[in-house]
């Protein structure tokens, strides 16, 4: 409302004296510097590499359309690399939302060494992803401490670095690394929900489950939709733990988009990853609008 | 008074007494069922500290061990990696939480005789403080652009830095890397600086803090005959300071992190940071690569234990729920 009115008022304003004229301009101008790196740094090579996505090469510049999409898809690498990058997306970010809701629910209760508690699961979101991979890399070896505690409960040696078992790992670490993040936005707005609400439901005796299911996941559902986001695009960077546990060709359900992209850069084969690239661009903006639509759809009924 | 009326008081009072009894009682229950929670939560949190700290601890710790103890502990975890992961000896790894005797030795080895580390620890920062600075500032006067007159042109360039600023990696990749390819910048560290500098994640941020500042304080400055330059440096920025060190703290950790824009931008292994460069430490030196990893530690949880506060505000901005 209030922001409906400022523009209301501005509006009234605008384009009238030439005073405002000039503090448009001015505006402006401060925003040119970032304006001019942006277009030359990300949206004009974005048009480039679209071209470069529909074209022979890029001297000849023959267009064929949709051949190199058809090309990228069909290589098996990239295949693979699409299915684990998507495979581990799936998993671990509902995961990574729904434990970091559960996380900060379970800060919002009363309890004691509530700040302590936050700074701890916190602190992994600052330590350097380098710094810890040797102590992940002592925890998952074959004779590691992880397999010395499941053969506590009776289970048997799991290679978890070079067999299938890979996935869980990396889901592990890129939960470990990510929940605080997530956590933090869920408290924020836990503690933005309107009390009154909350107040009245209790005194109407709801129970708590249909408290936290109708009221505050209602009103949290943007975060919710944020957190999702952020997490989506936070998985695609769990190429850096990989990276740095096993290098440019780990165990195959391992190999990630990331992987692919670096290796066809070794080869400079630029129609491949423009082709790649965009491929990218457009099933991120897809995903991203489902989200919003899914969003508007069940967030509407609450403001804000 | 009759008595009638007494004895029906007395009733009504026994009733009330009753009633107020059983909703003693049920506080009390109520009261230690929230109690029994409040266990059970302290309870899982501490036991998800523990899995959440474990990992870095152990580094700490691990740092202080001596090179004999070290390859004794985990000699084959690396030896094995290195050798293709066929070759199992039987025998445990030891990991351990503290050093049998405390050792300062990596340390030294680190800081006095191998100068390769520090180098690349000086890359690091060398490759992430412009870009921490020189992103705000960009960022600052974007967001004062953004801020000010806001019109239907601005909100679409706006929508386009959201656009880019959800982009993954694998996308803007390819595009950094041929904008370096003709400014003729790759391998060096303006291949690095450029993009990290003109990022629109800081200016999305900071955008959104500043159209917070009532624009009716701005109006006013206006009214009294500050000039543009004036409302910025005046009243935005003063403002912002708290914003401007979350997002600092943001930018670095983010960019002190890399791996990915190293790996395809410099070609050149020697202007690696530090954050690439750990993973090459060969066999022989695991003792050292806690160290180091230590080290390298210690610039984020100084500026963790410094602005905490700073970076759960920025976060807390970033998903927009503030305000």
């Amino acid at each position: 409302m209030h922001f409906h009115m400022n523009r209301k008022q501005r509006k009234k304003k605008a384009g009238s004296s030439p005073r405002t004229r000039r503090g448009k301009l001015v505006s402006a101008g401060y925003l040119l510097p970032s304006a001019i790196g942006v277009l030359l740094f990300f949206v004009l090579p974005f048009m480039i590499v679209i071209y470069y996505s529909v074209v022979d090469n890029p001297i000849s510049g023959q267009f064929v359309f949709l051949d190199n999409f058809i090309m990228v898809f069909n290589n098996s690498a990239f295949k693979q690399a699409a299915v684990n990058t998507l495979t581990f997306s799936a998993v671990s970010v509902p995961l990574a939302v729904v434990l970091s809701l559960f996380l900060a629910m379970m800060l919002e209760s009363k309890m004691p060494f509530k700040s302590q508690f936050r700074t701890f699961f916190l602190s992994p979101m600052m330590v350097p992803i380098a710094s810890v991979v040797l102590i992940w890399q002592v925890l998952f070896h074959y004779n590691g401490m992880m397999n010395e505690i499941i053969g506590l409960f009776g289970a048997d040696k799991v290679d978890w670095l070079n067999s299938s078992y890979a996935q869980v790992v990396i889901v592990v670490l890129f939960l470990w690394k990510n929940l605080g993040y997530n956590m933090i936005l869920f408290m924020a707005a836990l503690s933005s929900i309107p009390k009154d609400i909350i107040e009245v439901a209790v005194l109407e005796s709801a129970k708590s489950y249909q408290i936290f299911w109708h009221i505050k996941l209602r009103y949290m559902s943007s975060t919710i939709l944020f957190v999702t986001i952020m997490s989506l695009i936070n998985s695609f960077k769990v190429f850096r733990e990989i990276y740095l546990l096993k290098g440019e060709y780990p165990y195959p359900t391992m190999y990630m988009l990331q992987h692919f992209m670096n290796n066809t850069f070794g080869r400079l084969d630029y129609q491949k990853m423009s082709a790649a690239a965009i491929m990218m661009a457009v099933v991120m903006v897809i995903i991203i609008g489902i989200l919003f639509l899914t969003e508007n759809h069940f967030g509407k009924d609450v403001e804000g | 008074m009759k008595p009638g009326s007494d004895k029906n008081s007395g009733s009504q009072g026994a009733a009330l007494e009753l009633w107020h009894k059983q909703v003693l009682r049920k506080k009390k229950i109520k009261n230690a069922r929230t109690l029994v929670r409040i266990c059970l939560a302290t309870m899982a949190a501490a036991c998800f500290a523990v899995l959440f700290l474990m990992p870095i601890v152990l580094t700490i710790t691990n740092s202080f061990m001596s090179a004999s103890e070290i390859s004794a502990n985990y000699g084959q975890v690396f030896a094995t990696t290195d050798s293709g992961g066929k070759m199992y000896i039987s025998e445990k790894v030891n990991l351990k939480f503290i050093p049998d005797m405390v050792s300062f030795g990596q340390y030294i080895t680190v800081l006095l005789k191998s100068p390769e580390y520090l180098l690349k620890f000086w890359n690091s920062v060398i490759l992430v403080v412009p870009i921490v600075v020189f992103q705000l500032l960009v960022a600052a006067g974007a967001a004062f652009g953004f801020t000010r007159y806001r019109g239907r042109v601005k909100e679409m360039i706006f929508f386009i830095y959201i656009i880019l600023m959800l982009m993954p990696y694998q996308v803007t990749l390819v595009p950094n890397y041929l904008v370096s390819q003709w400014l003729h910048v790759l391998d060096t560290n303006w291949a690095i600086w450029l993009p990290g500098i003109f990022s629109p994640f800081a200016v999305y941020l900071l955008t959104k803090y500043m159209r917070r500042i009532p624009v009716s304080m701005m109006e006013a400055a206006q009214i009294d005959g500050a000039g543009e330059w004036q409302i910025f440096r005046k009243i935005c920025m003063p403002l912002c300071k708290g914003a401007m060190c979350s997002i600092a703290i943001l930018i670095f950790i983010d960019y002190w992190n890399m791996v990915e824009q190293p790996l395809i931008l410099l070609s050149d292994a020697e202007k690696h940071p530090l954050s690439v460069f750990l993973s090459k430490i060969n066999a022989g030196e695991i003792g050292l690569a806690f160290a180091v990893a230590t080290i390298y530690m210690v610039p984020p949880i100084l500026v963790f234990l410094y602005g905490e506060d700073y970076l759960v505000e920025g976060i807390t901005y970033q998903g927009g729920i503030k305000g």
